[in-house]
């Protein structure tokens, strides 16, 4: 017997002149791979200096969402605008430039494996920055201690552990003092020790450079810590958002089976 | 009937994208190649890769090419033609085509599976993608100087190769064929032209770029996990070989049939 959940309306993600906003727009982004239509005409405002949390089930598209916003991927259809530029059609050049305000934390941290941490962390700082080697290595230090890996920093990653690759990564993305700093499922696979330190981590960051954060991850407890918002992705689409208040009381369906954990609702279970 | 031309057709037009994507790949490489004095360390490393890294497998294959073709050239000879040619046909052999193409293959498959499952291994640990966040080109960082240290490095290779090979078949004949020091070397001189071992040498150039451009363009293209760096591996090496030995067909034409013919 088939039950039928009353789902609310998506809320309005959009503005009137995308070009004014400070943050980000994302205006109507559809994606599809292959025949799989990933995201479908999807809305989303981030506001500048909020700490947002995508969360979603498997596969959603949070983590493509996630790189159309630094155009790793370009969408089929939709507009992307950071600080009132459009960067669907950026030449690479300015593209580039746009990519400097970024630091992006990947799932599996992505570090060069080939570098010690020390150069993964400064290497941005070496190709950019027209510094002394000492100035560039005190920085790479400071970064480093930030995330409490001073004694790590010849250390090859291949040397790290889960934890310790997820720091190094997270000293990489704040090397350049960003403006924004994406999170690609920061607290994936590790224990739940070491996630409660990345999420201490994304906090203090957030005080101490107050950057604008985008936190994708299906970990509730990471979620609940370190938003001020969050938005739920479903089917393509967002279907929910609301501050952390807001999220622990809503009675939307999809967001409390999600919450809960249920198998049973109108997100299915497989 | 209709299914297997559909195949056919499909992996002719997947072919035809692949040349046209790794056209724009060489491209973008000549485009940062003003870059190169920038990137002269990642440059001298990969020269280092392609150089010091192949001299064992360069020395074992040249020797045995050499002996192997001083064998092969003293059955052929036998009654027919004086020893005194022997040197030359070895030479000659070496030089225009034993030297450039099978350096190409040993040493060009062994380079091109090592930049193809490195490069495919970043793709695939989203190494790449953090490089394009960080606003570096993954280009002008990984393609440009892995593409001019095979391209610059193995002629370099190819002029060792062809020493040893010619040394090779020197020994082989003096100390188990019954030639004459003398002999062999007098034939070494006697056809001797310039332009056989340039001809060689721009064969090489011309092989390195696409033994090069072969691992780069599949390293870059992989998708999948370590089935998909094990596939971009095995079509770069192949892919590298077949392109070797079709542009050795072509360039034979173009140096020894029309630039270097009397």
């Amino acid at each position: 017997m088939s039950i039928d959940y009353h789902i609310p309306p998506p809320p309005d993600q959009t503005v009137a002149d995308p070009a004014a906003f400070a943050g980000i727009v994302i205006e109507g982004v559809s994606k599809s791979f292959g025949a799989k239509e990933v995201l479908k005409d999807t809305n989303l405002l981030i506001h500048k200096g909020e700490t947002l949390v995508i969360i979603g089930r498997s596969g959603e598209g949070k983590s493509v969402l996630l790189k159309h916003i630094v155009r790793l991927l370009d969408p089929d259809s939709g507009k992307i605008w950071i600080e009132g530029e459009e960067i669907s059609l950026m030449e690479p050049a300015p593209l580039m430039e746009l990519r400097k305000k970024f630091g992006f934390l990947f799932q599996g941290a992505a570090l060069f494996d080939s570098m010690t941490v020390c150069e993964n962390v400064s290497l941005m700082l070496t190709e950019h920055m027209d510094w002394s080697d000492d100035k560039i290595k005190a920085r790479a230090c400071e970064c480093l201690a930030q995330v409490g890996l001073v004694d790590s920093d010849d250390k090859l990653p291949s040397e790290l552990s889960g934890g310790m690759k997820k720091r190094a990564g997270l000293a990489r993305a704040i090397v350049m003092k960003p403006r924004y700093i994406l999170y690609d499922e920061p607290t994936t696979g590790l224990d739940p020790i070491t996630s409660d330190a990345i999420n201490e981590l994304i906090i203090k960051l957030q005080r101490e450079l107050g950057v604008t954060s985008i936190v994708v991850t299906h970990d509730m407890a990471s979620a609940f810590k370190v938003a001020d918002r969050m938005a739920m992705l479903s089917n393509g689409k967002i279907v929910f958002s609301g501050t952390v208040d807001e999220v622990r009381t809503t009675d939307h369906p999809m967001v409390r089976q999600f919450i809960e954990g249920n198998a049973q609702g109108p997100l299915g279970a497989f | 009937m209709e299914r297997f031309f559909e195949k056919i057709g499909h992996k002719v037009i997947v072919g035809l994208l692949n040349a046209g994507e790794g056209t724009l790949l060489l491209r973008s490489i000549l485009l940062q190649t003003p870059y190169i004095w920038k990137m002269r360390k990642e440059v001298l490393e990969q020269m280092h890769v392609v150089l010091i890294g192949s001299m064992p497998l360069v020395l074992v294959t040249s020797v045995f090419v050499g002996a192997v073709t001083a064998v092969q050239a003293v059955y052929q000879m036998q009654s027919l033609v004086p020893m005194k040619f022997l040197g030359v046909m070895i030479s000659k052999t070496v030089f225009i085509e034993l030297g450039p193409v099978l350096m190409a293959l040993v040493v060009g498959s062994r380079l091109c599976a090592f930049y193809a499952a490195e490069l495919g291994t970043m793709k695939v640990t989203e190494q790449l993608d953090a490089m394009n966040i960080m606003a570096i080109d993954p280009v002008r960082y990984l393609a440009m100087p892995r593409f001019w240290a095979a391209t610059l490095m193995i002629p370099i290779v190819t002029i060792f190769a062809d020493a040893v090979a010619v040394f090779g078949g020197y020994s082989i004949s003096v100390m188990t064929l019954d030639i004459s020091s003398g002999v062999f070397i007098e034939g070494l001189q006697m056809f001797y032209k310039h332009s056989d071992i340039l001809g060689g040498l721009i064969k090489s150039v011309v092989f390195g770029s696409i033994i090069a451009l072969s691992g780069i363009f599949n390293g870059f293209h992989t998708r999948g996990g370590a089935e998909g760096v094990g596939r971009a591996t095995m079509t770069a090496v192949v892919g590298s070989c077949l392109s070797v030995l079709v542009a050795d067909y072509f360039l034979a034409i173009i140096l020894f049939q029309i630039i270097f013919k009397k």
